[in-house]
């Protein structure tokens, strides 16, 4: 591909973000936000409820217009060259975003016809997809018979159907069992080994480090950090391992062992019957299971334990995540991000904060 | 960047970058049209409105309020059927809105405000689909009239001119009641208004029985209201009489509501959040 395609790109940064500001009415949601992505890389936005993170997806995806800043994404500018820029996007939105009424192939066809994909095309494509997210089975199916992660799959086919060169997940896995998550981050991967450029938020450490090449964290409409995860671990600390012993009352003698061999940090947890060890490199790693393993000590399993959120905001802000409540009610209870109002305090009605702030895409 | 943007398909997209063409905005249009219909096909009860209101108010009317509006049944539904056709329309009509308004809280309209197509497409869409459901429910009135006694004395033509009148009348309600749906925050908010607008417009009317009765006031606004041009020239083209009036004054009214609320119900789409 080709000359055609290229937008006047700019050092191979798929995404640029300078100084976006939107708020809503006293609701700071961003406040100066900064960021990139690198072309073919995935960035994760790490942040708690109410951080922006979904008022940036919004904002990046023309859905609204921001009170301040400039963007690109895949060289268009948000502002001014909206109707190209949804070319080259594909977004899952935090909440799905599926027909509930259609059928899995008749979502993803309607999307491949919206397209312009010609009849045949998109009919192939659709069936592709389904294939690929192993939905072939429920294809016939009306959406809403599908359980959430059947959602969360068929929506990540829609939003690859043209083949977008930026792709947005909000929150693709908050509230999946872990099996699931699992399925989606596979299928993510799936679509960054294909080339895609990823701009993904999420609430949890664990999926950034799955997934992201990059990290910034937001926190209150504001970038708190933010570079490579080697760098923000190395911040916050590294990785805890967890040892189950084979016999729980060994837990005490190991911890001895571990700290007479100069292991430091080495506690037992007796309740939960795991002895745990704070690691910062791999021969750290190699040192305590070589320690336990030379003294004989039966071990049931182990398992390395990031960071979470909670701890990595506490090692760069020195306070836990915890957003307002207000915030969290808000944030939670809008069942799509539509229209539907929650009046929390200190918020003002959506929908007057929309026709006071939302300046209208003239696209 | 290498897959995810190569392959055929994203070359002609790229292309023309900003513009669509009149021919895609036509594919969109009937892309979005298919999925309107093949949702009412998918949730069929959502058509009792438009299949049971007419005949209820058929039966209702007819047999409850025929002997004393018009002293005989048969007078009174050549009387009341034509004016049935305006009075089912608007109230069809009306119903968009409250529709729009949940699928914004969906999540689906979303997707397609991210997607690149004309931002009028998808409304226009629902237009469509929306006018064949008056259509098959225009159908089944007359039909269903027809069994109760209602004769056309006029010819097939002056039917199809009535019902594609009644349509035109619908269709600009359409749009007031899709500007309503984006416009006000709640299905029953919404509900609520589209209530206000019709109640009025609909018993200040000629529909259900003849203005000359009714008070000086109410019979200055059964004049300018278009339901009762409506009704009067339906009246006309299934019964004979004066036609150019009335039809003149529907044209006039629909016209001008779609010319002021098109617009605006379009500008709402892209703003709304
Ligand atoms: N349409 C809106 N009207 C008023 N407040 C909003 C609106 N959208 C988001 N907010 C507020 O902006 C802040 C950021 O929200 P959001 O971007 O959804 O956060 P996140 O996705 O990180 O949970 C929150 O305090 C939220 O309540
Ligand atoms: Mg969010």
């Amino acid at each position: 591909m080709t000359s055609t395609d290229t937008a006047p790109a700019s050092k191979g940064l798929a995404v640029e973000v300078h100084g976006i500001v939107k708020h809503y009415g006293a609701t700071k949601a961003l406040d100066g936000v900064d960021l990139q992505v690198r072309q073919g890389t995935v960035l994760g936005v790490l942040g708690p409820n109410g951080a922006g993170k979904t008022t940036l997806v919004r904002v990046l995806s023309t859905l609204i217009k921001p009170d301040a800043g400039s963007a690109t994404v895949a060289g268009y500018d948000v502002l001014r060259q909206p109707k190209q820029l949804r070319r080259a996007i594909g977004l899952t939105g935090q909440y799905a975003s599926v027909d509930e009424l259609l059928s899995g192939y008749e979502n993803l066809y309607l999307i491949g016809r919206l397209l312009d994909l010609p009849r045949k095309q998109a009919k192939a494509r659709a069936t592709e997809l389904l294939e690929r997210f192993s939905l072939t089975e429920a294809a016939g199916r009306p959406a809403r018979t599908y359980s959430g992660g059947m959602r969360r799959r068929l929506d990540l086919a829609a939003s690859m159907i043209g083949r977008p060169r930026v792709l947005y997940l909000d929150e693709p896995t908050t509230g999946l069992d872990p099996r699931t998550r699992n399925e989606v981050w596979h299928e993510v991967q799936g679509m960054v080994a294909d080339g895609a450029t990823v701009l993904l938020t999420t609430q949890y450490m664990e999926e950034a480090e799955q997934l992201a090449d990059e990290l910034t964290v937001i926190d209150r409409g504001r970038v708190i950090a933010s570079g490579g995860i080697a760098q923000l671990k190395a911040k916050v600390g590294g990785q805890t391992l967890q040892v189950r012993p084979g016999r729980a009352d060994q837990l005490p003698e190991m911890v001895r062992c571990l700290t007479e061999a100069g292991v430091p940090g080495a506690a037992a947890d007796p309740s939960e019957g795991l002895l745990s060890v704070p690691v910062t490199g791999e021969e750290q790693l190699t040192a305590v299971v070589g320690v336990l393993g030379t003294r004989g000590f039966a071990i049931a399993s182990i398992d390395t334990r990031l960071p979470s959120l909670d701890e990595v905001f506490l090692a760069i802000t020195g306070r836990r995540s915890t957003p307002d409540p207000a915030d969290r009610a808000v944030a939670e209870s809008r069942p799509g991000h539509g229209s539907q109002d929650e009046d929390q305090d200190g918020h003002r009605n959506k929908n007057q904060a929309e026709s006071k702030n939302e300046k209208e895409y003239a696209a | 960047m290498s897959a995810a943007v190569a392959g055929p398909l994203a070359a002609p997209a790229a292309r023309d970058e900003a513009r669509i063409s009149p021919a895609a905005h036509l594919r969109h249009i009937g892309a979005l049209t298919r999925r309107n219909l093949m949702r009412i096909k998918a949730d069929p009860e959502s058509m009792f409105d438009a299949l049971l209101m007419p005949i209820i108010f058929t039966v209702l009317f007819v047999y409850v309020f025929g002997g004393a509006l018009s002293g005989s049944q048969h007078g009174y539904i050549q009387y009341l059927v034509p004016g049935l056709l305006g009075q089912t329309g608007i109230n069809l009509a009306m119903a968009v809105g409250t529709g729009l308004n949940t699928d914004f809280s969906s999540g689906v309209m979303d997707r397609f405000r991210t997607l690149p197509i004309g931002r009028a497409s998808v409304l226009i869409a629902k237009l469509v689909a929306e006018t064949c459901r008056g259509l098959v429910s225009f159908v089944i009135l007359i039909g269903f009239a027809m069994l109760l006694g209602l004769e056309v004395k006029t010819g097939p033509l002056e039917v199809v001119a009535a019902v594609a009148l009644s349509l035109v009348f619908g269709s600009s309600m359409v749009w007031v009641s899709m500007l309503l749906g984006m416009s006000l925050r709640s299905a029953q908010a919404v509900q609520g208004v589209a209530m206000l607008v019709i109640m009025p417009l609909q018993f200040g009317s000629s529909t259900f029985a003849s203005p000359s009765t009714m008070p000086g006031w109410l019979q200055a606004f059964t004049k300018v209201n278009p339901l009762s041009a409506l009704a009067d020239a339906c009246r006309s083209l299934f019964n004979g009489g004066p036609l150019a009036h009335p039809v003149l004054m529907v044209l006039a009214w629909s016209i001008g509501i779609t010319v002021v609320t098109a617009p605006l119900a379009v500008a709402r789409f892209r703003k709304r959040t």
